[in-house]
């Protein structure tokens, strides 16, 4: 009944294009934004923090950015975890060679390392399609953990291998290593969230997001209209590395604190990102954000049902984890190949006709 | 000649032998991506569920156990029988048939006409399913595979070829299961290319992969020929699963040699079988050399990790198909 845009009469261009066309959702949005901004911070606690939010936050980031590759440019990828790890190392030796420099910066910078080194990757896109570049991106993802691996440069000599964030901070407040304050953490990542979500909502509408949409749609019918591939493509794995790079960052810095990078950036993480935009839907934002939730939190809900309600050993519930996950993505892909945010847009037709469907 | 030379020489044949045991994984995916077009990720996880269930039924396991004991308080393991490894071969064979049998029903039959990528993801869903299917059903400890095929050092090459590099040289050391490997990847695809020259059945197959729609029109029904093609590829997996098993062991790193079969694949081409034995030479060879040459000395090690990679989007850079592809042509 609320949910109608009868009644709202759009006056000018920009009103008519806007991200929530209906005054409910625009509603909706400033009161979520409102709570996750003023309310939250005040009632969280750590297990909240570290177990589900901070995940889910920095997995957004990133399936936002395979999003823009994969979902609006048709690329499809293996190699985000490689790029994760660019961002991890890049932020790691901007926070060791510079101790003054802002942590923002930092996360800003490592992304921007991140996006360089995905162009250069990029480049063969234009030339290998489907499949054949998925694979070529493992060559990316192989060699990046490779690299971090083996030159000590990068991990800066340390005997472990493993590199370890710094203690810094921001507003006079820790931001990284031991004594972070949950709500501190949550703001900082919650910061970036909303800035990149925001950039990439307003990216993929905008000339660029549609030559992307053109490339992945039909690459050729696309040259012929004047969209340049390759400046397309790169721009688009750009973009994408650059958003991953900085979630890379972040799960290094914030969340993680210290990395070995075989084990956090491994061929297993490429794939989660990737489930998270198959499942949450590709080409939607609002899909990188459900299937983030959804990848994040199905997890700590099967070992909170598996192993504290039934008391099964935890190797028990991982094994089912691997099915479910496996089971799901089938479904999903079986069922309603545009994932979450489909199902998110049926919802809103059926209910705009709520109660009366005729 | 010095003693350098030949080991440079025992390195490229073992990299050789590395590459057939490669080969065995990417037969299984070019045999299926021919016929449906598939992309099958979970070529991997077949070879390491074919040898988890071998294992389990040589050593008499009950399957779920794990399972069945967490929810019923139970203590169960073992039946307590061996059974002898062609009975327990010929047993996994019917479980592979079976699993063919039920992705067809299951799966393949909802995706029919889906574009190339989704199916790709949907076998990438089915590979992490089966994985974890595969542990619960057998437990997740690494196994030993034990079929009879013999093991170490072939003392008969080492032997006759010691006197080539004079003191300093024991002759080419070569494994016996590679060389048993070598042999089974022979018979393999050349009874392969004999059953889709020769046979009836083999003549439908290659129907089906040139046209469709075309096969559908001529009366070969499209879901029978998937089932057996997903069936051969269960048995071309139960092969590389025995080999890669009985060579280190049966565990959860076996279905990560789908993730090496991929760069096998992309040099040697997605159609083709010949393409498939001489890129995983080619993978292998090229590996063990860099990493003998360039990779120890220079740069620190463990360049088998990425070289294929390398390799391969080098190579798709200049020739997209791969060496023995049909061409990619672009209609509108």
């Amino acid at each position: 009944m609320l949910y109608r845009e009868s009644g709202d009469f759009k006056t000018s261009y920009s009103q008519d294009q806007q991200t929530f066309p209906i005054v409910f959702d625009r509603v909706g949005y400033f009161i979520l934004l409102a709570l996750a901004l003023l309310v939250v911070p005040l009632i969280i606690n750590d297990y909240w923090v570290n177990a589900v939010i901070l995940p889910f936050l920095i997995y957004s980031i990133a399936a936002i950015g395979l999003n823009i590759l994969t979902g609006y440019c048709g690329q499809v990828s293996l190699g985000s975890g490689g790029f994760m790890a660019v961002g991890a190392y890049a932020s790691y030796k901007l926070m060791t060679a510079f101790p003054d420099m802002s942590m923002v910066i930092v996360i800003l910078l490592s992304g921007g390392v991140t996006a360089l080194v995905g162009l250069l990757f990029g480049l063969p896109s234009l030339r290998i399609k489907g499949f054949y570049l998925a694979v070529a991106t493992l060559a990316a993802q192989f060699f990046l953990v490779w690299l971090f691996n083996r030159v000590p440069w990068f991990y800066n000599y340390s005997a472990t291998g493993m590199i370890k964030a710094p203690e810094r901070t921001i507003f006079g407040q820790p931001i990284t290593g031991a004594e972070v304050s949950p709500a501190i953490s949550y703001l900082f990542c919650l910061g970036f969230v909303l800035f990149l979500a925001w950039i990439a909502r307003n990216m993929t509408r905008g000339v660029n997001g549609r030559k992307w949409m053109a490339i992945r749609d039909m690459d050729i019918a696309a040259e012929i209209i004047g969209v340049n591939p390759l400046r397309t493509k790169l721009t688009a794995f750009a973009a994408s590395s650059f958003y991953v790079g900085v979630a890379g960052a972040l799960l290094f810095s914030v969340y993680l604190g210290s990395v070995e990078v075989g084990e956090a950036f491994g061929v297993g993480k490429s794939f989660l990102i990737l489930f998270m935009i198959i499942i949450g839907g590709l080409g939607s934002m609002f899909g990188s954000f459900a299937g983030a939730a959804f990848m994040v939190l199905m997890p700590v809900l099967l070992k909170n049902i598996m192993v504290g309600q039934f008391g099964w050993a935890p190797d028990l519930a991982a094994h089912f984890e691997f099915v479910i996950v496996g089971g799901l993505i089938v479904l999903f892909l079986i069922l309603e190949p545009h994932g979450i945010a489909q199902l998110w847009r049926i919802a809103k037709e059926k209910l705009r006709l709520w109660p009366f469907p005729h | 000649m010095p003693a350098e030379f030949y080991y440079g020489v025992e390195v490229f044949i073992n990299g050789l032998m590395a590459g057939v045991m490669y080969s065995l994984v990417a037969l299984g995916f070019v045999l299926i991506f021919k016929a449906s077009g598939i992309f099958n990720y979970a070529q991997g996880v077949m070879a390491l569920f074919a040898a988890l269930t071998l294992v389990g039924f040589q050593n008499g396991q009950v399957p779920f156990a794990h399972l069945i004991n967490a929810i019923f308080g139970t203590d169960l393991h073992h039946f307590g029988w061996h059974m002898p490894a062609f009975l327990a071969i010929a047993f996994t064979l019917l479980v592979m048939i079976c699993f063919a049998y039920v992705v067809e029903f299951l799966i393949l039959k909802h995706l029919v006409n889906q574009e190339p990528i989704i199916l790709f993801m949907a076998t990438i869903g089915l590979a992490y399913f089966m994985e974890g299917f595969g542990d619960l059903m057998w437990g997740s400890d690494i196994k030993k595979l034990d079929v009879g095929i013999p093991q170490g050092g072939n003392f008969w090459i080492e032997e006759s070829t010691a006197f080539l590099g004079g003191e300093n040289f024991y002759g080419f050391y070569l494994d016996n299961l590679d060389i048993v490997a070598a042999i089974l990847a022979l018979i393999l695809v050349s009874s392969l290319v004999m059953f889709s020259q020769y046979t009836k059945t083999g003549r439908a197959l290659r129907a089906v992969a040139d046209d469709h729609q075309a096969a559908l029109s001529v009366g070969i029904s499209l879901r029978t020929i998937w089932v057996i093609v997903w069936s051969i590829a269960g048995f071309v997996a139960l092969i590389a699963g025995i080999m890669w098993g009985s060579k280190s062991g049966v565990q959860f790193s076996l279905s990560l040699i789908a993730l090496k079969a991929l760069p096998v694949l992309m040099l040697g081409g997605f159609t083709s079988i010949p393409g498939a034995i001489i890129g995983g030479l080619m993978i292998g060879v090229g590996e063990k050399m860099f990493e003998f040459l360039i990779g120890a000395p220079y740069l620190g090690g463990a360049t088998e990790n990425w070289f294929a990679y390398m390799l391969a989007l080098l190579f798709l850079v200049f020739r997209p198909q791969g060496l023995f592809g049909e061409k990619i042509i672009e209609r509108v």
